[in-house]
């Protein structure tokens, strides 16, 4: 890539900071570069988030619903997968499965709905009545 | 300030990826002027491919540019005999108490942490992703002194962000991960000649004799073959959401451009230098060729995610697109590997 080839289309990032890149310079040769974004990959970042909202928005829906749990609703409003949320919680992945349940959901002991709240940045009020 | 505690020599220096602005940053703390993104990068045989098999990250496919996390900070301390002190803990307020003391003794440290939890990045980029690097290199009244790789300045985090960040959970969970060189003996021109060397030949060895189709050079085909069934097999958005993580690992902050390639091109470039060679100067324009390559790529991409392109036929044209950057990159490496540098 040459330096002047270089995009400068500002993305969420340049909030925080330019991006150093590497390019060629006149003589061909190698130099450092400070770039502000590139819309192709703003439009990738966008396009995951847009793919976040919406599962964000179906698992509102589903506990709305009565067919999943606040845990479910929740881990997709974070971000999380199973992987990260057994992380998190220190439950292991089968039963936290389980918990996306509302039956079982609903008989969950404090402790437990206290590590999903901590796991969330919720308070266990928060979690517990969410109703979608 | 007087009451700041910070080692006065220490300098920030702005990198495109975290593990090699560390390692730089902290070589050259030591005495290690020489030291620069490209040469740790190299040195560290940073460059790679692979798409690990049956694993989603983000709902996308699990794909990489770029060596294992923390792999290039060992290899090139390693090459250069630099000793480097690295430990984990469960407890965090160990973890800090560990910190603190190597503050106040005055030692810049490299700390593994989460972005999910980050304050200072922005909202958009907050994604569960645990192998982010940074520096702590001082403290003031309140807050760490912070040189995190990726940006221009340097910022702070409270001791609870810090720690936050230290501890976050899930796939490649830090664990407080604190690590730094330890020991520099004398260093040669002679031997960063032999760490360049090394550093070649180990990544051509990974680019092209990995064993299996998922890594190098061939995990590129794989990627590509893949490509040619996801509209079929998933349907166009959700093909089009693995296009655009390929994109994100490719080109998003921390690749210095084109899949890491220009870097390694760059890094080529200086070893032509450092070896007299000017052979390294032409492979390097192979390499500067794949990665405008990529970016070429990651514009056709760009049309399927944002909705203009959604025939079967740009999926095959995205494939051969990635086929042609195989072969490029595998006669690159098998013309490093043919060079004779030496030992």
């Amino acid at each position: 890539m040459k330096k002047e080839d270089l995009p400068q289309e500002p993305g969420a990032l340049s909030r925080l900071t330019r991006e150093l890149c590497y390019v060629k310079n006149e003589e061909g040769k190698y130099e450092t570069a400070l770039s502000k974004g590139w819309d192709v990959k703003k439009d990738a970042l966008d396009s995951a988030w847009d793919n976040v909202n919406d599962r964000v928005e179906e698992a509102r829906k589903a506990v709305a619903k009565g067919e999943k749990s606040p845990v479910y609703y929740f881990m997709e409003l974070r971000l999380m997968d199973l992987p990260v949320l057994s992380g998190y919680t220190g439950f292991f992945t089968f039963f936290i499965k389980r918990h996306f349940k509302p039956s079982v959901f609903k008989n969950l002991s404090d402790r437990k709905l206290e590590k999903y709240a901590a796991a969330f940045d919720v308070t266990v009020d928060e979690l517990k009545n969410f109703k979608g | 300030m007087d009451t700041d505690l910070q080692t006065e020599e220490f300098n920030h220096v702005q990198t495109a990826h975290c593990e090699n602005g560390v390692t730089t940053a902290l070589l050259r703390y030591h005495g290690l002027d020489f030291m620069t993104e490209p040469l740790a990068f190299g040195m560290g045989s940073g460059l790679f491919y692979i798409q690990i098999p049956f694993l989603t990250i983000n709902n996308g496919p699990a794909i990489s540019f770029r060596t294992m996390p923390g792999a290039i900070f060992k290899r090139t301390c390693k090459s250069l005999g630099v000793e480097v002190f690295r430990k984990k803990f469960s407890d965090p307020g160990k973890a800090q108490s560990f910190l603190n003391q190597k503050i106040n003794d005055g030692v810049p440290v490299g700390c593994q942490v989460g972005v999910f939890h980050l304050t200072y990045f922005p909202k958009e980029y907050r994604f569960h992703f645990n192998a982010h690097n940074l520096i702590v290199y001082g403290r003031d009244d309140d807050n760490y002194l912070i040189s995190d790789p990726i940006m221009e300045d340097v910022t702070t985090l409270s001791p609870e962000e810090l720690s936050r960040v230290r501890f976050a959970q899930g796939p490649l969970a830090p664990k407080g991960h604190i690590y730094f060189p330890e020991k520099v003996g004398i260093i040669t021109d002679e031997l960063i000649r032999k760490g360049i060397v090394k550093g070649i030949k180990r990544n051509v060895r990974d680019m092209l004799n990995i064993p299996g189709s998922f890594a190098g050079v061939d995990g590129i085909r794989h990627t590509s073959n893949q490509i040619r069934k996801w509209r079929d097999k998933m349907g166009l958005k959700k093909a089009s959401l693995y296009l655009g993580q390929i994109v994100r690992m490719q080109e998003e902050i921390g690749t210095g451009g084109g899949g890491f390639r220009f870097l390694y091109a760059a890094f080529l470039e200086e070893s032509a230098a450092w070896l007299q060679d000017d052979r390294l100067m032409n492979i390097s324009e192979d390499f500067t060729k794949a990665g405008d390559l990529w970016r070429a790529s990651a514009i056709k991409m760009a049309g399927v995610y944002k909705g203009r392109l959604t025939e079967q036929k740009d999926f095959e044209e995205i494939a051969d697109m990635l086929l042609n950057i195989r072969s490029v990159e595998k006669e690159a490496f098998q013309k490093l590997g043919k060079l004779n540098l030496g030992k």
